[in-house]
């Protein structure tokens, strides 16, 4: 059977046994002869169903799991072990080659077709293997199911404390739910940095923190010209902070504005269509600022360049960063309108008393109060733009320049991952690992950014409260 | 009057004027942002309504049994693999006869999509008795004579700088003449997976796709991130070390660029774990993650903003923790919980660029029916087409976002709906 028919099996199973379980636990607990005896039970019926339920369940699925997340590389490796000794010689990736191979040819289910005799029997004794463990799969999860159902029927008496038993069970799964974000992160850190190390073996650490000069592609041969590959990451890093100080500039002055004339000035009905409207901003995906700005922002930027007699790059870094501002004007504007609004009003009331105006007030006294909130709100903006992906992927440039001039094309850290995990990786080039020292680079620094920016709201916050 | 009021009020208009452009200077924040929404979504939408319809070609196909070396008592394979192009070509000849010329032969034949032959050949395999036949049909016409079709390419510009050619031109103008072409809704755009032909490339295999990604997504991310919600909330003992972990790595999530976790879902998923590349399942896998910060916070407010009341009056009545928040807690909390949700989903319905690390850029022109078949999914798709030079498919690609972001309204005013229907005010 395939998973997924054992899964409905087993969750068949379950229903099955939540009712046997009901069922049984009023028996039990009724004298001969008489009704009502559910009174005489520590918990209510339904836990008991609930019980030997889980009892049914919860081995036969973590065998299940086990057995499915290790079925592909234990059958791999046995059928290697299975292939003659001349042939498991021979280096790891052949080896993983010919796996490959024979894996494409047993799951053709045309054997007979292929003329190579030693890759026909492995493909067979594959097949044959990858039978006899669905089989025992099914097998030993529908008995581990049945038998665990037994043992929850048997254990149910009167005095039985299911509920309790119910109940820390499902205490249990939600701790582990929670601790998915652990390991969600745990893996994350090791994902990357596993491979970080892998690169930095291949390349110093210093030329990938301090070189000027990035071009990824390593020879495939030996006498090839210009393609020695080389790792620096400054123009990158460059690139990526160009286009994020252009959002910036767009966002911060727009975003902060719109916040203090909601926020201060504008009536509650106007408010109340202008906030949403302005978080429409934040919805759009970024594939579709992407390509606004790569057909309707660059063109007409580089026209009106043009125009007045500058050359700009198609793919220039104005039109990215233009394009992104636009898009982080929402998350400006949503922090500082709770900054601004977490002033008390007592400060803005002190101000009016001493006869300044509505707008001597806001830049007087609220603003420098709300500052500190402000600029955490900007660096949680910042981060966001120099992880932003899409955008400058569909309208910066690929060429790592180490230029500050925004009408040039530039590229940012995110691009060169994408475009170097984009298709087909190997795993032991300096050139895919680059990707995961430019990702290791990109956590750290995002993670800073939102440590500061969160500690410093979260200290202004206090100040007030 | 003292020296200093008249000081003051000499002052006072200059202050007035500061406060009016501070005021102006906020409103035409305001206006510049809306100004850049209109902009987007008035482009997005002009470039993409014109692919709602397309443009069909009618032809007199004579189904010859000599020429496709078949007739109705054929079996089907024969009939199935017959050469029904060469029919099509030959009714266009028929129209056009005195055609010189590889180039403009060619073009002659481009005048149709590829489309037809199959088109024909499912007519014909349903009805063998239309062989030997004369029948007019609808094809689909070429992405050219389309794009020609909806205005975008300027007869009046010199021969060399058009698409279309002079001949070509007449051939069309010949067609209309006749009533031979026709603009129609565009149902391909809805019916049809990928294709490198802009005529024959639809949706279908996106959405799909899409349904898929977030069916897994929201199959797991709810259970865990409304579990932990409650968890957090009700359960977590106070200054536990493991929970402070906790609440430290559900913000670290917020805060991690979505490129890094399809980084994750390279070298985690595909690698360690053996997840099929380029499937549902492990896109569903990926959004997770990324979707269960949003869940999760969204929960906590919608949970603790069950009055304490409540809960106390049931414990009261003997009901244990968990039985207070199964019973009484979580469906008074559902409608934040359920908001927080779609909102959720509608940010992994958006999201790209993770995708792209784990192989959902894949072409897949086959509509994927499970979630272990390769797929992609609608930004993913937009992607793909955004990057394809063929001038109509720049049309499709907004006309693509137009249906996406159709998705994120329906989502968005579902959510909005719920909020409005179910929020309380304790």
């Amino acid at each position: 059977m395939s998973v997924q028919t054992i899964l409905i099996t087993l969750f068949a199973l379950l229903i099955f046994s939540f009712f046997i379980g009901r069922k049984r636990s009023i028996a039990v607990s009724t004298p001969v002869g008489k009704t009502g005896g559910r009174r005489n039970l520590h918990s209510r019926p339904h836990y008991y169903g609930y019980m030997v339920a889980i009892w049914a369940g919860i081995p036969a699925l973590l065998i299940l799991a086990l057995w499915t997340s290790f079925n592909s590389s234990i059958i791999s490796s046995l059928t290697v072990s299975g292939l003659s000794d001349s042939l498991q010689s021979q280096s790891k990736d052949a080896i993983g080659l010919m796996m490959n191979e024979v894996k494409n040819l047993a799951e053709s289910g045309n054997i007979a077709a292929e003329s190579d005799p030693v890759l026909r029997n492995a493909a067979s004794h594959y097949q044959r293997l990858q039978g006899i463990s669905t089989l025992a799969k099914t097998v030993i999860v529908l008995v581990v199911s049945l038998l665990g159902m037994l043992i929850g029927w048997r254990l149910i008496s009167p005095k039985m404390r299911a509920r309790n038993k119910v109940e820390t069970v499902v205490r249990w799964a939600m701790i582990l739910c929670s601790s998915i974000a652990i390991l969600a992160t745990v893996g994350i850190v090791f994902s990357v940095l596993f491979e970080s190390v892998h690169f930095f073996k291949a390349v110093p650490p210093s030329d990938f923190l301090f070189g000027t000069t990035w071009s990824p592609q390593t020879a495939l041969r030996e006498d090839q010209v210009g393609s020695s590959g080389s790792f620096g990451a400054i123009p990158l890093f460059v690139g990526t902070l160009l286009i994020s100080a252009i959002a910036l500039i767009i966002a911060v002055p727009l975003g902060l504005m719109s916040a203090i004339y909601l926020s201060e000035y504008a009536g509650k009905r106007f408010r109340s269509v202008a906030k949403p409207v302005l978080e429409i901003l934040a919805g759009i995906p970024t594939v579709v600022y992407g390509f606004f700005a790569a057909l309707t922002v660059a063109p007409f930027i580089r026209h009106w360049g043009e125009a007045i007699g500058l050359s700009v790059a198609s793919e220039s870094a104005l039109a990215a960063g233009l394009v992104m501002g636009i898009m982080i004007i929402p998350f400006v504007s949503s922090l500082s309108d709770d900054v601004l609004s977490a002033v008390p009003q007592s400060m803005r009331d002190a101000s009016y008393g001493m006869g300044a105006t509505k707008s001597e007030t806001i830049r007087q006294v609220i603003i420098p109060a709300a500052l500190p909130g402000i600029v955490g709100g900007v660096l949680l903006a910042a981060s966001r733009a120099i992880g932003e992906t899409m955008i400058v992927v569909m309208a910066a440039g690929l060429s790592a320049k180490l230029t500050i001039n925004p009408l040039e094309a530039v590229t940012t850290v995110t691009v060169q991952i994408v475009t170097i995990l984009t298709g087909d990786q190997e795993f032991d080039s300096p050139k895919t690992l680059a990707a995961f020292a430019l990702a290791l680079g990109l956590f750290v620094i995002t993670l800073l950014l939102n440590y500061v920016a969160l500690h410093i709201i979260r200290k202004y916050r206090e100040q007030y409260e | 009057m003292s020296k200093t009021t008249k000081k003051i009020e000499a002052n006072l208009k200059k202050r007035y004027a500061k406060e009016k452009r501070f005021r102006a200077y906020g409103v035409v924040s305001l206006l510049i942002s809306f100004a850049f929404l209109a902009v987007l979504l008035v482009t997005i939408f002009s470039k993409g309504l014109p692919a709602f319809q397309q443009t069909y070609i009618k032809l007199d196909i004579e189904l010859n049994e000599k020429i496709l070396g078949i007739n109705k008592d054929s079996d089907e394979d024969a009939l199935f693999s017959a050469s029904y192009s060469k029919v099509v070509k030959n009714s266009l000849k028929e129209m056009f006869p005195g055609i010189k010329g590889r180039k403009q032969k060619r073009a002659l034949k481009n005048l149709v999509s590829k489309s037809a032959a199959y088109d024909l050949r499912d007519k014909v395999l349903e009805k063998p008795t239309l062989l030997g036949t004369t029948q007019s049909y609808w094809f689909l016409a070429k992405d050219d004579v389309d794009v020609f079709m909806k205005g975008n390419i300027d007869r009046t510009l010199p021969e060399s700088d058009r698409r279309i050619k002079d001949y070509q031109l007449a051939w069309i103008d010949k067609l209309m003449d006749e009533g031979r072409l026709e603009k129609r809704f565009n149902t391909v755009l809805f019916t049809e997976g990928d294709s490198r032909e802009p005529e024959q490339a639809g949706m279908r295999g996106a959405i799909v796709g899409s349904l898929l990604t977030m069916l897994v997504t929201i199959l797991l991310s709810f259970p865990i991130g409304v579990a932990t919600a409650a968890y957090l909330e009700e359960f977590a003992p106070q200054n536990n070390r493991w929970v402070d972990l906790i609440e430290i790595n559900i913000n670290n999530l917020a805060a991690v660029p979505s490129i890094v976790f399809g980084l994750l879902g390279l070298a985690v998923y595909i690698n360690i774990f053996g997840v099929p590349r380029s499937t549902p399942l492990l896109g569903g896998l990926v959004l997770t993650l990324m979707t269960l910060p949003t869940i999760i916070i969204a929960s906590r407010a919608a949970i603790k903003s069950v009055p304490p009341s409540i809960k106390e009056a049931a414990i009261g009545l003997g009901a244990s923790r968990m039985q207070v928040l199964f019973q009484h807690t979580l469906p008074l909390a559902m409608p934040g919980i359920l908001t927080g949700t779609i909102i959720g989903m509608a940010q992994a319905l958006g999201e790209t660029a993770p995708l792209l690390m784990i192989g959902m850029v894949a072409f897949v022109s086959d509509i994927p029916t499970g979630i272990f078949d390769p797929s992609t999914v609608m930004p993913v798709q937009i992607y793909l087409w955004s990057d394809s030079p063929e001038r109509a498919f720049t049309e499709r690609t907004s006309a693509a976002i137009m249906i996406l972001l159709g998705f994120l309204v329906l989502m968005n005013v579902i959510a909005i709906v719920l909020r409005k229907k179910f929020e309380k005010k304790w």
